[in-house]
């Protein structure tokens, strides 16, 4: 979201019962946030923009009967949020199951088994089985780059990555192919990654991939200790 | 009170899971005091008996042996436990699901294309299925426990909640691979 700088002013709504102040502009993530409250999230990255793709971080909000992925919806006064109910944990669980389901995802033999933010909030919400079939998919591994390797059948379609290579590196040597579930994180125009021109091999998509799709060669996601390595790129940046 | 009548059955798995079963060391006595167990891969029962209690499975089903296996455990057992990430959802033993659908293709690549002599599929074994299943997509499953393996103290947390007539809730407490 962008601050206007002068023209903001502070909005208030309640969040689970707790009157809070939040900015206009803000998102009711971002306001929940700042106020202590965790709203669980998987496509949402700090500092780069949202797209709400994943409807993981959904909340409920008094007096309209559907749902709103907290990361794209701003803030308004007098809102009355709920980011916690059975109905939501309902919800959430669906959505994790559907991406789960879409590919093999195999934590035994992930590179990110351990420090993967899918597995982990899958743990949290208690989604200890799938309840649809499950997608077996034989991407081809993409190992042509150097540094860096790309497992598709491990994506998600968060587009953390795509939106961190255009917004934080500036280059977007990444973007979308196809639609979907069909839909591919491609390099260039679908080169092999190795032959992308545009890329400058920084690896700020293999730090904001939340599973263990992007990654770099040779080591356990657990030891390139690279969580939340963009928020601090884009905090300094910031001069905060 | 009577015993409870345990089963422990070894589906397409490592036998990972029935060694994490074994690693909860001294509580498997405890539970020994609760427990009979009445078909195990550490048991000499030839046929999977009648009137189970609750039956722990590990593995996917992969052939169609296991396919009938899982058919009768679920007609004989009141309380049906995917233990693993195999039976659970697939796990490695699926992961054959990506590249074939086909049971001889698989034997091909294992004893025909990998092997340097007798280059020759086995003939006295259980046809493969085409794909590797879950249990869920075969029978009803009552619980899940997922891990590769899960660990033992969660096994030995679910047991006793069984025990206890308790359904287990694992929100937190378990972790896929």
């Amino acid at each position: 979201m962008v601050e206007m700088v002068g023209l903001s002013k502070p909005i208030e709504l309640t969040i689970d019962g707790r009157k809070v102040v939040a900015k206009e502009g803000e998102t009711i993530l971002e306001a929940a946030k700042k106020n202590g409250i965790r709203v669980p999230a998987l496509c949402y990255l700090e500092g780069v923009s949202s797209f709400g793709g994943c409807r993981v971080c959904v909340v409920e909000i008094k007096g309209s009967p559907r749902l709103f992925a907290s990361c794209v919806t701003p803030v308004a006064e007098g809102m009355e949020v709920l980011t916690d109910s059975e109905r939501l944990r309902r919800y959430r669980k669906w959505a994790l199951e559907l991406l789960l389901a879409e590919r093999p995802h195999v934590c035994s033999v992930c590179v990110a088994n351990g420090s993967c933010e899918l597995q982990q909030l899958a743990t949290e919400l208690g989604v200890d089985h799938l309840r649809i079939g499950r997608e077996w998919t034989d991407y081809e591994v993409d190992l042509t780059h150097e540094r860096f390797a790309y497992d598709p059948n491990r994506c998600i379609l968060c587009t953390r990555c795509i939106r961190v290579c255009d917004e934080v590196e500036g280059v977007h040597t990444l973007d979308l192919m196809l639609r979907g579930k069909n839909s591919k994180v491609v390099f260039d125009l679908d080169e092999n990654w190795g032959f992308a021109q545009s890329c400058t091999s920084c690896g700020k998509c293999s730090a904001a991939c939340p599973v263990g799709a992007l990654y770099v060669k040779g080591k356990p996601l657990s030891e390139v200790k690279k969580k939340d390595l963009v928020s601090f790129i884009i905090e300094r940046r910031s001069g905060k | 009170m009577a015993k409870v009548r345990l089963a422990t059955v070894w589906l397409s798995g490592c036998s990972g899971c029935h060694m994490s079963f074994l690693d909860q060391d001294e509580k498997v006595l405890e539970l020994a005091e609760k427990i009979e167990l009445v078909y195990s891969p550490i048991a000499d029962v030839k046929d999977f008996p009648e009137n189970v209690d609750v039956t722990l499975v590990e593995g996917a089903v992969g052939n169609e042996e296991q396919l009938e296996l899982l058919k009768r455990i679920r007609r004989n057992t009141r309380i049906l436990v995917a233990l693993g990430d195999c039976a659970v959802n697939g796990n490695v033993t699926a992961l054959r699901n990506s590249l074939w659908n086909s049971d001889e293709e698989v034997l091909k690549r294992a004893y025909v294309e990998n092997a340097s002599i007798n280059q020759a599929a086995p003939k006295q074994v259980p046809k493969l299925l085409k794909r590797v299943l879950a249990l869920n997509e075969v029978v009803k499953v009552d619980a899940y426990v997922p891990g590769c393996p899960p660990s033992a103290e969660l096994i030995n947390q679910v047991l006793n909640e069984l025990l206890e007539g308790k359904t287990p809730v694992l929100e937190g407490r378990f972790k896929y691979g």
